[in-house]
């Protein structure tokens, strides 16, 4: 899946997280994560970002994380909405979303 | 014995609300697609509730969905997303007519076998929300094997009814057409929300006569709501010391031959009998009222 043009998803509420997705412009992947559980649950945010974006086919893009202390579940929900949006993709394929 | 009680309204949009509502213990969540949710979050809470439906926190507890209609562009993905996450029960809204009911279960069968999920666990319910809908609440409740209940809704109804919210008295034909209806398909009735969760005293007035009319319980739209709905359901000490009495005559009755139950001198019937265990079974379940 290609973003092809920014994006944003999410809240910067406690329990949630602020994602914002834009293009590449060396067709580079660009992960930048910050969170207030950095320390302890940074590994866990990071690797369910990773596979998220991996089942999404995102291998090109900026992705800007904003974490308050969300759940995997609302993590995999913010990351593939902003992700969705910044493809301007509607046809969900639900294998990759689960 | 499967109580539902309290069904908890979440906006699905809301992460923080969709992470932590389990700790609340309502009978039912019901998760909100529909007027909770602005219509530029409508696919961010769609995916929010796919997955939360999923996380396990959720396996304990009876998930509800309360999708857009089907006549509008959310209707469907929300139920492409909601089967095929394991909900338990989906919610259709604005039900007028039977028909409305065919149509979402053709499509949730078809979900079903699309990915993979056993055709007719994922359980139905309606809400009524207009004069239309409750002329038709008996076609309505009858109208799938996988329908578990009907819910009244005041706003929508009251709207259609050139009427507004007061005290009640707009909803008495409605409130004992749907649990009519509801109660001879056989199935669960649900009660509007009530909306000021600072007049506690009006919230149980309301509670105390739905819970007289023979309702099942009553759609919430705050956890504060939940103890106080639970506590005004459970039977009394008396109610519990009272049925165990009328199922100790019942007993000795049946041991002894005899025909007719008597209790302190009164004839007992089979219904008070039945009366009886439903108040053992619910004490049981929910404990008693403080």
């Amino acid at each position: 899946m290609k973003i092809i043009k920014e994006a944003i998803a999410g809240t910067l509420e406690s329990s949630d997280l602020l994602v914002k997705v834009a293009p590449s412009h060396d067709d580079t992947l660009e992960i930048i994560l910050s969170s207030e559980v950095i320390k302890q649950f940074g590994q866990q945010i990071r690797r369910v970002v990773d596979e998220t974006l991996q089942r999404l086919g995102v291998t090109a893009g900026s992705i800007i994380i904003e974490d308050k202390g969300a759940l995997d579940c609302a993590i995999r929900a913010r990351v593939q909405t902003a992700v969705l949006r910044g493809a301007a993709c509607t046809d969900l394929n639900w294998e990759h979303l689960s | 014995m499967k109580l539902r009680r309290s069904m908890l309204f979440l906006p699905g949009a809301n992460a923080a609300m969709l992470s932590t509502a389990f700790v609340y213990k309502p009978d039912s969540i019901m998760f909100d697609l529909e007027d909770a949710v602005s219509l530029r979050e409508k696919d961010s809470a769609r995916l929010l509730v796919f997955h939360a439906l999923q996380n396990p926190v959720y396996r304990e507890i009876e998930t509800v969905v309360r999708i857009n209609p089907l006549n509008t562009p959310y209707g469907l993905k929300d139920l492409e997303a909601v089967v095929r996450a394991g909900v338990d029960v989906v919610r259709l809204p604005k039900t007028d007519k039977p028909e409305d009911v065919h149509e979402l279960e053709t499509q949730v069968e078809r979900i079903e076998r699309e990915c993979g999920r056993e055709v007719g666990s994922t359980r139905l319910m309606a809400a009524i929300e207009s004069a239309i809908g409750v002329v038709n609440a008996y076609a309505i409740a009858t109208s799938s094997k996988r329908m578990i209940g009907i819910a009244l809704a005041g706003f929508d109804y009251c709207v259609d009814m050139q009427t507004e919210r007061g005290d009640g008295t707009e909803l008495f034909y409605a409130r004992c057409a749907v649990l009519h209806a509801a109660r001879a398909a056989g199935i669960d009735a649900f009660d509007v929300v009530y909306s000021d969760v600072n007049d506690e005293e009006g919230f149980l007035k309301e509670v105390d006569l739905i819970r007289r009319l023979g309702y099942t319980g009553k759609s919430l739209i705050n956890p504060r709501q939940i103890e106080l709905l639970h506590n005004a359901y459970a039977p009394t000490d008396e109610d519990v010391d009272y049925a165990r009495r009328v199922i100790a005559a019942a007993e000795a009755a049946e041991r002894d031959g005899l025909g007719v139950i008597a209790l302190n001198g009164k004839m007992i019937d089979a219904p008070i009998v039945n009366q009886a265990q439903r108040t053992l079974q619910r004490a049981q379940a929910s404990g008693t009222r403080k």
